[in-house]
Parts: structure tokens; C-alpha cells; sequence
């Protein structure tokens, strides 16, 4: 198993035919992920050759639900439009949007996700600001690079794209049975909590590696629902130790503001709940070497 | 991005909040013919992105034009918490009867926005928060539905406004919600609202927080950067498009992702324990692509960093593989060279991840004198901090 994502997903990709859109869209169909489709109305009823494979194109993300039965989209489309295409994608009630885009005004995130809460929440939104997810072996909706691991017992959640790379490459002799970056922005869709509850509901994960980094609170609390509701081991980083107060670092939501949103809250609050957290990224992949044995 | 009060103030007056008459100036002379115009007495405020400049002695009443130019005189060049005041705003004078506050935020443990009004304004609302939580009405506003007649009249309520400025009050909370949605806020926060003599709500100082990422919708907030606080090499980032931040230490850093360039910033601290205590001198995040000509004007920024004297490359190489990026730093090095910048300061790269194997190989083939590798993050970071103490 896997959470979110698995062998059986069928991806559709919102911003197909646009140049990062494509180059990963050939790269998640080679990485073995079950792509039935792409959604742009100007280009409507048209195919697109991916490295020999024939994807259609559809006008609509219902259209492509309706011909396809499509269960994932993956959104790669520019900050202006982002809002508009994940509204459609709640509107087709499609379980799962990964919404990959980064730049997008944070009105249009709240917005998106207060409509999603209007509709009754049947959509899954990870992101935006994310690499998406990936279950090795499985599926790949998103830009993670599918090479740098294999299948295995851990679980990955984390707000950094390159940190979960380093993770995935520090353990890729373990595997993992799902990563998911959830994004780095002030508002995101699918949480450290969202996340850390799949897992331990999730009987081929074994152990959870969690990746935080200053700002906002969301680890404070993924700490203290550790501690009422995982019984799985996890273990910890947390990036940002060094940042100054007030200094956006790289991601729109990592900005330490007085007092809150400092990386040793963090740590602390993780390691009250029993989390082991490490250092570095390289102590906190030998912490989880050590647990999985 | 934070604006200056006189910066917020005219976002209210364009979408209709009320606020009393000024105008910002940069020299005591100038404080005159503003005062004059205000009908002689004025307000002078040092404009700081800081609190507590009341209590800095950057407020002061002048008596009249010639009042105003001294006050502006004393004001000007001021130090408050370290900023330096540059500006000032001359505002018209009001008779104050009652100080409240009202704010709309992103709550972003909620996922929502989130309205706050007290009764209990002029003072920093954290100690308010703090002494008297119950004196300070928190309410959650739907993105979707925002902010309603009902919803500022729920909000009033809570916050226990006066019955006879109750509508008034509600008036402005709908004005305000304006210049938060319209001008794409993450803040717009009033303290103090103050009620007048004559009964009337005014904003008298304000404070406004935007959001970078609706630059793209937002032309005129280009104009609201105050581009002369920025540092010199930050502007200069900025302008080649790099995601660069000054800090104070001495080992430069440049990584691909934020995340990654967090936890580099982290590891060079740890090592610089071991070696002088030195840190890391900058946070530069050069993104997934990672080209020699990103790579290029990302160290021509770093090498031209005084207080740098050693630099870490730290590349995980995931959609661009290692061999692109170890090319890059190559052809950066001579493009560099070529346009006559003479790199001085020694080079520690980490790669890892994809094709790390083919990349390694490519700078060790190149033979840099200056550029060393190391193949762990640790390892380069004590390696980095290492020469940047011997220097």
C-alpha cells in the first residue's frame, strides 16, 4: 500500500501542454505513473505524443473524470491561474488535486480552500508550493525525480522539496512506501497532521519521517497530535535554525515573527511528543536507520 | 512586504477608510507649508517599520508651522531600535475621546482570515492579548463569503463596541476588508480607531502587510518598496531575479531549494562551532534549475560579499542532475573570469543525488585551483567553515 497515490491512480495533468507541465508529464509517465489525460480547453478533443505514448487532451477536468475515470490531477499552471483551475478541479470533485505551482497569492490558496470546505471537502489538495508525492513503484504525481529511491517501509512528509530528495536519497536503500511534499507556503491544503494520520493507518509504513522549517505553528501542532493519536516512530527535522526574525526564507511561508515560528520551538515541541529529531539532515536519517534496524 | 504607515494610511483613503489629512516629508523645511496647510497645528510622526516609536520620543505635537520644522528637525535622522528615520508624516491633529483596535489577518493555522477588535486600542495589542484576552474579539472570516454586513455586525458585537458608533464602526470594518482583498493583504490592522469629540471613527495609524507572490496583479505596489533600506546586494539579487538574503556571517552559501538552503545555513552554523565561530553569510536559493548563468550571478553576488571569505556550494541534484549543475559552476567560473572578476575565495561543492558520480568527475577534470570538493553536506559545511576561519 501507500497513502494518497497508488498503482491504481489515474492522473490527469491541469497545464499539460505548457513547458514545465510537459517536461514532467513525460517524466512521471516514464517513471511508470498511469497518465489518462491533460485539461486545456483551447486544445480540446487534440493528443499530445509523450515519448510515444498518446495522451489526450481534454477540455475539462469533468470531461476528462467522465471519459477517463481519473482520480489524481496534478496542476502545474501559472500563479494567475491557479485558483481558477483547482476551483474547477473541486467543482469535478476530483478525490485528489496536487497543486505544484509556486507564486500564488495566498488570497487565492484561502480562497480556494474555503470553497473546498463549502462543497464538503471531496478533494484532497496538497500544496500549492509542492513537489506533490510519490509512492515508489507505484506513482509519481508531481516533480519528485522517481530514480533516487526505491519501494520501502517509511513514510515521508515534508514542506521541502530538495530536503525530501536528501531524505529519500539518505534512506533510498530502505524505501519508502509514500513521500509527500506538502508545500511551503502560509496556506497548504494537506497538512503534517493529514499526512502522519495516513501513515499510521497505512499497514506498509513502519516508520515516519517528518521535515519541517520555521514559520506558522504546523509543527507545534503535528507534535501534539503525535503524541495523542501515532503510535508509529517518527523523527524529526526541522530546517531554519539559523534564520533571522522577520527574513522570508525562499518559501513564501517560512518568516520567523517575533517569538513564533522559530525552528527550536519546533524541536522542542517534537521532541516532548517522543519525536527523536535530528541535527542535520544526515543524524536525522541515521535516527530512522537506527529505529527501522 | 510591510509598508510604512503613511503607505497604509493612503491604501485607506483609497478604498474609503477614514483617516485625517498629512502628508509624508524628508526635510524640516519642507514641514512648513504642510503644517500651514493642515491649519498650523500638526502631528509629526517618524515613519519606522517598527513599534514603540511613541514611547522613542517619534511623536511630537507641533504648536505651529515654525513648531513643525523643529519637530520634524529632531525627528529626522532619529534612531528607533535601530531604524533610522528618513520620513515623516505631518498629520492634522484630532481630538481623541476613545482608542480601539481592529485588524484582519491571515490565520494561517486555520487556513482562513481572522478579524480581531477590541475597545481596549492604542496600546500594543499583544499586551492586550496577553493581560486582558477576553477584552480582545477574535472572529473567523470565511475567504468565500468575507466580510458582510452581518459578519462586521457579529464583529462589533463581540467586541463589545458602544451601541451609538456601532454602525459607523461596522462601516469601516466593510471599507477596510476592502483593502484587504483588493490590495492582496496579509495584514490591515487599525490602532488606534479612535472616536472624536464630534463622534466621529477615524484610522489614525495603520499598519499594512502585503503579499509578494500578487505582485503580478498588483502593478502599483512596485512604488511602496522602500528600496533605500534595502541592502545593496539584495537589491542587486533582486534585480537578477535570485532569492538571496544578507545575512552577517562569513561562509557564503549558495544551495538549490529553500529548504535545503535552510538546513545548509544550519550545518555551516554547527561547523563554524568547531572553527572560530564563524556562520554563514547569506541565504541564496538558486531553484531546481540551477544554469550556469544562475549559478554565474549567484556567486558573482556572493563573491562580491566583503565579508565572505569562503563559499559552500550545496547541490542535491534531483530534476537537474549533477552533471548539468557541475557544468554549470564550471562555465560560471569562466564567465567570471571573462568578465574580468577575479575569484579569490575558495570553493567547497557538495553534490549528491542524481548522476553526482558524472558531476564530481566534470570539476575534478576541471582542476580549479580554487574549488574543492567534498562529498557529504556535513563534511563540506566543517570543510567550508574550515577556510573561511583560516582566513
Amino acid at each position: 500500500m501507500a497513502i494518497f497515490l497508488t498503482k491504481d491512480s489515474k492522473v490527469i495533468v491541469q497545464g499539460m501542454t505548457g513547458s514545465e507541465g510537459m517536461k514532467h508529464t513525460r517524466r512521471m509517465l516514464a517513471s511508470g505513473t498511469n497518465i489518462v489525460g491533460g485539461v486545456n480547453p483551447r486544445k480540446a478533443g487534440t493528443t499530445v505524443d509523450v515519448d510515444g505514448t498518446e495522451v489526450p487532451v481534454f477540455g475539462t477536468v469533468k470531461e476528462a473524470i467522465e471519459a477517463t475515470g481519473a482520480d489524481v490531477s496534478v496542476i502545474f499552471v501559472p500563479p494567475a491561474f491557479t485558483k481558477s483551475a483547482v476551483i474547477e478541479a473541486i467543482d469535478a470533485e476530483i478525490p485528489l488535486a496536487v497543486v505544484i505551482t509556486e507564486g500564488v497569492p495566498v488570497h487565492d490558496t484561502a480562497n480556494f480552500w474555503a470553497y473546498n470546505n463549502h462543497k464538503g471537502n471531496k478533494t484532497r489538495i496538497i500544496g500549492p508550493n509542492c513537489p506533490g508525492l510519490i509512492s515508489p513503484g507505484q506513482s509519481n504525481a508531481g516533480i519528485i525525480p522517481a530514480d533516487i529511491t526505491k519501494a520501502g517501509r517509511i513514510g515521508l512528509v515534508s514542506k521541502s522539496g530538495t530536503l525530501t530528495y536528501q531524505m529519500m536519497y539518505e534512506l533510498s536503500d530502505i524505501g519508502f512506501s509514500s513521500a509527500v511534499g506538502i508545500g511551503g507556503d502560509p496556506v497548504i491544503g494537506t497538512t503534517h497532521i493529514d499526512a502522519l494520520q495516513a501513515f499510521q493507518d497505512d499497514p506498509e509504513t513502519d516508520l515516519i519521517v517528518m521535515i519541517g522549517e520555521i514559520g506558522g505553528d504546523a509543527e507545534e501542532r503535528a507534535a501534539a497530535y503525535i503524541k495523542e493519536h501515532i503510535t508509529k516512530p517518527v523523527v524529526g527535522y526541522v530546517a531554519g535554525f539559523t534564520a533571522p526574525e522577520g527574513k522570508t526564507m525562499g518559501h513564501a511561508g517560512a518568516i520567523v515573527s517575533g517569538s513564533s515560528g522559530t525552528a527550536q520551538a519546533k524541536k522542542e515541541a517534537l521532541e516532548a511528543a517522543g519525536v527523536k529529531v535530528g541535527k542535520t539532515p544526515s543524524e536525522t536519517a541515521r535516527l530512522a536507520r537506527q529505529l527501522i534496524g | 512586504m510591510d509598508l510604512f504607515e503613511y503607505q497604509a494610511r493612503d491604501l485607506f483613503a483609497k478604498h474609503g477608510v477614514p483617516v485625517l489629512d498629512g502628508e509624508v516629508i524628508e526635510t524640516p523645511e519642507a514641514a512648513a507649508a504642510v503644517a500651514e496647510r493642515l491649519g498650523g497645528r500638526a502631528v509629526v510622526k517618524a515613519q519606522v517599520k517598527v513599534g514603540g516609536r511613541g514611547k522613542a520620543g517619534g511623536v511630537k505635537l507641533a504648536a505651529d508651522p515654525a513648531d513643525a520644522v523643529e519637530k520634524a528637525r529632531a525627528i529626522l535622522g532619529m534612531d528607533i531600535k535601530g531604524h533610522t528615520v528618513h520620513k515623516v508624516m505631518l498629520a492634522q491633529t484630532a481630538d481623541i475621546k476613545e482608542e480601539y483596535y481592529v485588524s484582519f489577518l491571515l490565520d494561517r493555522a486555520n487556513r482562513t482570515f481572522l478579524a480581531m477588535a477590541s475597545t481596549q486600542g492604542g496600546v500594543e495589542i499583544e499586551v492586550v492579548a496577553e493581560e486582558n484576552p477576553e477584552a480582545l474579539a477574535k472572529i473567523a472570516v470565511d475567504a468565500v463569503e468575507g466580510v458582510t454586513p452581518a459578519k462586521a455586525a457579529e464583529i462589533v458585537a463581540a467586541a463589545k463596541f458602544p451601541a451609538e458608533i456601532a454602525d459607523q464602526v461596522a462601516e469601516v470594518l466593510q471599507k477596510l476588508w476592502v483593502v484587504f482583498i483588493e490590495e492582496d493583504a496579509l495584514l490591515v490592522e487599525v490602532n488606534p480607531l479612535v472616536k472624536t469629540g464630534d463622534g466621529k471613527i477615524i484610522a489614525l495609524d495603520g499598519k499594512v502587510s502585503l503579499d509578494a507572490n500578487a505582485d503580478f496583479r498588483q502593478p502599483e505596489h512596485e512604488a511602496l518598496e522602500d528600496k533605500a533600506a534595502a541592502n545593496p546586494l539584495e537589491a542587486k539579487a533582486k534585480e537578477k531575479g535570485l532569492n538571496y538574503v544578507k545575512l552577517e556571517g562569513e561562509v557564503g552559501i549558495i544551495g538549490n531549494g529553500a529548504g535545503l538552503v535552510m538546513s545548509t545555513l544550519d550545518v555551516v552554523a554547527y561547523a563554524g562551532e568547531n572553527h572560530g565561530g564563524v556562520k554563514p553569510a547569506n541565504f541564496l536559493d538558486i531553484g531546481g534549475g540551477a544554469s550556469a548563468e544562475v549559478m554565474a550571478n549567484g556567486l558573482e553576488i556572493i563573491l562580491g560579499d566583503p565579508d565572505v571569505k569562503s563559499v559552500f556550494v550545496n547541490v542535491f541534484g534531483g530534476i537537474t542532475a549533477c552533471d548539468a549543475v557541475a557544468n554549470g559552476i564550471v562555465q560560471a567560473l569562466e564567465l567570471l573570469s571573462s568578465k574580468g572578476e577575479a575569484v579569490t575565495k575558495p570553493l567547497v561543492v557538495r553534490l549528491d543525488g542524481n548522476n553526482a558520480e558524472l558531476g564530481r568527475k566534470i570539476l575534478t577534470d576541471a582542476n580549479h585551483p580554487l574549488v574543492q570538493q567534498v562529498d557529504t553536506m556535513d563534511g563540506a559545511a566543517d570543510k567550508a567553515a574550515e577556510l573561511a576561519a583560516a582566513k
